[in-house]
Parts: C-alpha cells; structure tokens; sequence
C-alpha cells in the first residue's frame, strides 16, 4: 500500500439530495424529526383546530349595522340560530369619531388632525426612506390619496382641502427633483402639526419657530470669531431670550395685521387615537436625540456630566411611568405659582419622552459598550474629534445594533400612552372605551370595544416592528 | 527586495523621546525612554509580549497618555492640548493588529472619510486621492464593497491605503501581520516595503524579522518596558550584545 495520493482534477459542487431540500425537509427537521416531535405536533395541530373553530363562529356571526347592542343579538339569534354567539361592531359607527379624535375634539375641525396625520407621514419619508426615491413616491402617493379621501369624508372647508393637496402636490414635485430638500419639510413639520392640532393663531408657531432661526444665525455668525461652544451657548441665551420676551408680543401684532387662525382647541379636548398619537410620536421624535445625548453623557470623561446623566437615567427609571405622571398631574401643580398654565398635556409629553431617553440611553450605552475599542482608537488615530468620531464612527454603528432595542422601547413607550387615563386624559383602550361601555345603547359590550383597539395598536406596532427589520437588513454590511 | 542601505535617511528630526515614562496605575509599563528617529527612517521595533513596544508607538499619536518626559512629533510636543493632539493625529498614520476599518462604510467611503472631515478636501477630489492609493495596494477594484467582504490581507491593505489618504509624513504600524494567515502576510509586507523605499518614515512593531533584515535600518529590542538593544538590522541579528537579545532571536529564529 502506497501513501502518496495526488488529485488531477478538483470535483464541481453538486445539489443536494431530495431529503436536503424544500417542504419535506423543512417538515422533517422542524415537526416529525422524533417521536415525541410528531406527538407534539399532533397535539398542538388540535389545539389550534380546537381554538379556532370555538372562535371562528363569534367573528362569522359579526354584526356591523345595529342601533344598539340589544339589536344586535336579536340579528345574531335570527340569522345564525338561538343561542349563538356573535361579535357586535356595530359600536363603531356611532364611536369611531370618538376613538380616533376624542369625543370633545370639535367635529367640525376633525379634518384638522386628519390632516396632521397624513402629512406626519410625508415628513417622516425622507428620514425613514432617506435616498430611496421608489418608496418616497409610493408613500406620497398613498397619503396624497388618503388625504383626498379622508379631508373629504371629514369635510375640510374647501380652502384647506386646496391648501393641503397644492402642499402634498408640491412636496411630490420635491421628492422628484430634490429628494434632500424635502427634510425641510421635516424640520417645519413640528410646527405645522402644532397649529393644525391646537389651533390658534399661525403666527404663534411661526414666530416660535424664527427662535430657532435666531439660535442658527447667532451660532452661524459668531462662531468663526468666538469659537464652537460659546457660539452655541449664545445662540441658546438668544434664542430663549426671543422666547421669553419677543415672542408673546410679535405674535400678538403679527395676527392683528395679518389675522390668520384656526379655532383654538385645548389639551383636555384631545383623546383616543389622536390623543394616543400625538404622545407616541412626541415622545419617539424627541427621546432618540435626548437618549443619544444620555448615553454619551454616562460614557463621558468628564465627572460631572457622568454624575448628571447617571442621576437622571436611575431616577427616572426606578420610578414607575404611572408615578412620574401623577406626578406631572397633580404634585406639580402645587410647587409652581398657581398663575402658571402649565398644558397637562405638555406636561405629560415631557416626562414621557424623559421616560423613554432614559430607557434608550440604556440601551445605547450597551451597544456603544459592544463596539471594539478599535473603532475608536481608528478614529482618533485619523485626527477626527470627538464629535465627528461619535457622529460618523461610533452613533452610526452603535444605533445599528441597537435597532432592535430601540423600536421596542418605542412600541413600549407607544403601548405606555394608554396609561395617561391616570391622569384623566382620554386614551383610547380605557377612556373611550369606559364611555362606550357607559353608552345606554351598548351597555354589557365587553370584547369587542378592547379587540377594537387592541388591532388598531397592533397595526401600528407591528408596522413599527417590520420597518425595524426592513431597516436591519437595509444596513447590514457585515455580511457574516 | 529593496536594498536597505540605497534608501535615503536625512538629517531632519521626525519624532523626539526624551525621559519618557508611563504607568498604567502601579505598574511601571514604559521606563525611560528615550529615542530619536529622523525623517526617512525605517524602525522596527521586537520583543516578547508585554514589553510595552505597543504602548510606546501607541504614545507617539497620543492613543497612550505618558505621564512623564517628553514627547515631540514632527515639531509639536504632545501634551493635553487638544489642538496639538490632533494635528499630531492628522500628520501620522496608524496601521492596526485588528484593521480596524469602519464596517458601516464602504472601502472608498473609509478612504474619504477622515481627508473630507479632517482636512476639508472636496469629496470628488478626496475620491481621487483614494482610487489613488488603493491601485498602490493593488485592489482599486474592491472600492465599492464593504469591508466585511475582504480578506483580511485586502483589509489591512485598504487599512495602510486609508492612513496614506491622510498624506502622513509618519506611520506607525503595530502588528500589522500577527492577525493574518501566512498567505496573506507577503501581500501586505510587500506594501509596506513600496512603501519604504519611498521614503516613509516608518516606526513598525512586528515579529517579521525577515522585513526587518529588508527595509529597517534600526532594529530595537525591547524587555521590560525598556529598550535593551538597538543596532543596524545586520549587526542585530548577527551580533546581538545583551543576553536577553540572544535568547530572543534564538527562540523567534530557532524553529
């Protein structure tokens, strides 16, 4: 026996066999690959039989027009047989206007919020889509249609219909030149969204807004001779200077020579979905920079920024949500001066959003933890400061790993807002629902108001979960 | 090969030592240092693990802080100012063990990054520095991939090719082949040699001692956290002086 071998020629790669492949392999290896497996299967096979046939029944039977919830059960009893069971929906028509806006937001500005709503979603393209004109034009397209659609069904007065689809018109014209330019949109859109929801005068958001436009200019012009962070503090002494003192009287002259104003609705009219929304988005927009900047913070060399952010991070998550928002509620009130109209809501959106910055700074602080040292000594090694490395090296990366984290805290935080019933704010899943239930006409409703909203809060989670998934792919360049 | 003593080293200053010491808490890791090396010239530094030749070129660009004695690099001394520290940065280059190239950005996109954000170069211009000096390293054609999809001989070329963008007058290089299979050491050695023969001053950590007999025309030993011996790369390597020297080479020459 020889043990000298040479190869003459390298084999190709072959297909597997049949059992490597497809179906049969898939129900090989994940549901009959042991015995105990295929019982399992089986058993869990009746299980899911057994649930959806007592199920399927309730939501066959549905009832979708009916006066009350007695007439209901009368149209389930006369079409499918005594004694069956049968969702009634039918709740819907007289309640829908009170779940997505609040029964006390004025009716007749309910075009408002529709408005708002389709126009979050044109602002928010160009940051979740950045670059990506295909589904920029596919967005556009689906919010221009709904809009058509909802301002209509909500009656806008015909000015603001035409305002609004010459808007989306233009922004759609935007999006096909000068994809970039539509961030300016984003930035105004805050704004916008205020004086849509709140009403009121259109000068007070604009010349609010000009205060940044101050802190931008003085930060422009003076730091080439003042340097980077005296110019920045300036900017900010100016701009709440022109907050403080300039503000309340330029609006007030502006809308006497040019009176342009919408009926003004306070905080305590908002509730169900609007209500839900608007503390959603506020908190999400505004927790990531807040969050970003905690985590920073905690890792920063220097003591007393540390302390200051360790501080507030185990302050604010050692206390429950529902605490900090009796707290803004009702303690609060009693250490400011009783002339102070501190909003409710306003109150509410502030301490959600420090609720999820300090959950995300967390969460940063880990994946910024998980990076290799050597990405930051590459970046030092390149002369890039401190900012620069944290904005183009570490954030970058540190914000990737953590997507997954990061779209759940903000399902969390978006699920949490149901908990400002504790404040007496109408939510969606306990205020309204509570009056429907209330309702003479639907008294003894129990599932259906609760399935009602929980849908509606999955639709809006889930869409959060797979853009989180969308994105992870979009950004994956290990290729491991 | 290139001929070590064809290469030209001037009379210039690049990097000043003097006195230096470092301790990382109780532990004495550097000890009076002191080293000058003048523009031009190829250095390379061995010794066992944990001598500290990392932490030393690792105190040249300030990644290390030292606590005593006197760096000065190409005319800047290297103190807390945060000013001198980055022009120190900006003028030398580093090549790491692990890459370290940045994974969320594309191989071009790693080259431009630092000359468009540190020295203000216009991106198209930037670009051109950075197809530039990856046909150097011989992969222009890996430009638009990530780095997760190179070997890691073609990373660490993108690596040397990303210092380069900076126009550096130094670079230091430490341990540029201990984390590559055998393969791919030659491609990136044979970098660093283009390199030297054009006149990089060069201060290079490595157990290559094939590269040091090559290009170096200074080999420095050390142990300790101090350096035992330094000598032209012939006289080392034939003539060493110091026991610990001996027992060096003939462990990392023995085999």
């Amino acid at each position: 026996m020889t043990i000298s071998y040479t190869r003459t020629d390298m084999l190709p790669a072959m297909a597997p066999p049949v059992s490597q492949r497809g179906l049969v392999k898939w129900l090989r290896e994940n549901m009959l690959s042991t015995r105990l497996n295929v019982a399992l299967t089986v058993l869990a096979t009746a299980f899911i039989a057994f649930v959806a046939w007592n199920i399927f029944p309730w939501f066959w039977n549905s009832v979708w027009n009916a006066g009350s919830l007695a007439e209901c059960r009368a149209i389930v009893a006369a079409s499918a047989g005594e004694g069956a069971s049968g969702a009634c929906w039918a709740f819907l028509k007289p309640w829908w206007g009170a779940f997505i806006f609040g029964h006390q937001y004025p009716v007749s500005d309910r075009w408002r919020p529709v408005l708002a709503f389709g126009l979050l979603f044109v602002a928010l393209a160009p940051i979740l889509f950045a670059g990506q004109r295909r589904n920029l034009t596919i967005i556009f397209s689906v919010v221009a249609a709904y809009l058509l659609l909802t301002l209509y069904l909500a009656s806008a007065p015909g000015l603001a219909f035409a305002l609004a689809m010459l808007l989306v018109a233009g922004l759609v014209a935007v999006s096909q030149v000068q994809p970039e330019r539509l961030l300016w949109f984003t930035l105004l859109y805050p704004a916008l969204c205020f004086w849509l929801l709140w009403g009121g005068s259109i000068w007070s958001p604009i010349v609010a807004m000009a205060g940044f436009g101050v802190l931008y200019a003085i930060f422009r012009f003076a730091s080439p001779v003042i340097g980077f962070a005296p110019a920045a503090g300036a900017g900010v002494v100016a701009a709440v200077l022109w907050w403080l003192f300039a503000d309340a009287p330029l609006a007030g002259t502006l809308q006497e020579m040019i009176p342009v104003d919408l009926l003004r609705v306070p905080s305590d009219k908002f509730g169900g979905f609007l209500l839900a929304i608007v503390i959603g988005v506020t908190g999400i927009t505004f927790s990531l920079p807040i969050g970003i900047l905690l985590a920073l913070g905690r890792q920063s060399d220097m003591p007393i920024v540390k302390m200051l952010c360790v501080i507030f991070i185990e302050t604010i998550r050692g206390v429950p949500l529902i605490t900090l928002l009796f707290v803004a509620a009702f303690v609060l009130g009693f250490f400011l001066p009783p002339e102070a109209d501190f909003d409710l809501l306003l109150r509410v959106l502030i301490l959600v959003t420090f609720f999820a910055a300090a959950y995300l700074a967390e969460v940063l602080r880990g994946s910024l933890a998980a990076l290799p040292r050597g990405q930051y000594e590459a970046a030092d090694a390149l002369g890039l400061d401190y900012w620069r490395a944290q904005r183009l090296i570490i954030l970058p990366q540190a914000l990737k790993i953590s997507i997954p984290a990061i779209v759940s805290s903000f399902i969390g935080l978006f699920k949490d807002t149901t908990l400002v019933v504790i404040v007496a704010l109408y939510e969606p899943l306990k205020g309204i629902t509570h009056l429907v239930r209330q309702d003479v006409n639907w008294k003894g409703i129990y599932w259906e108001p609760y399935i009602f909203v929980g849908v509606i809060f999955f639709l809006f989670c889930f869409g959060m979960s797979r853009y989180s998934k969308y994105l992870e792919l979009k950004l994956k360049t290990d290729h491991r | 090969m290139a001929e070590a003593a064809k290469m030209q080293v001037s009379d210039e200053v690049a990097i000043q030592i003097s006195g230096m010491n470092k301790w990382y808490g109780q532990f004495h890791v550097l000890r009076d240092i002191n080293m000058t090396v003048m523009k031009g010239e190829r250095i390379v530094i061995c010794g066992p693990s944990g001598s500290g030749k990392s932490t030393l070129i690792r105190c040249v660009n300030r990644l290390e802080e030292h606590q005593q004695g006197q760096i000065i690099v190409d005319g800047t001394e290297l103190t807390n100012d945060l000013k001198n520290i980055d022009k120190v940065r900006s003028e030398v280059g580093m090549v790491f063990q692990h890459f370290n190239l940045f994974p969320h950005l594309t191989i071009l996109e790693n080259l431009t990054l630092a000359p468009i954000w540190v020295r203000k170069v216009p991106k198209k211009e930037a670009e051109e520095t950075a197809m530039y000096f990856l046909k150097k390293v011989k992969i222009p054609e890996q430009a638009l991939k990530y780095p997760g999809q190179l070997s890691g001989g073609q990373q660490q070329r993108v690596a040397i090719a990303r210092s380069l963008c900076m126009r550096p007058r130094i670079m230091l290089f430490d341990e540029p082949t201990s984390a590559l299979d055998p393969e791919m050491i030659k491609e990136v050695l044979d970098t660093m040699i283009a390199l030297a023969e054009e006149g990089m001053t060069m201060i290079c950590v490595t157990h290559e001692m094939g590269f040091a007999q090559a290009v170096a025309n200074r080999v420095i030993f050390m142990d300790q956290g101090q350096i035992v011996e330094q000598n032209e790369p012939k006289e080392f390597f034939n003539n060493p002086q110091s026991e610990r020297t001996k027992l060096f080479l003939s462990q990392i020459l023995g085999h």
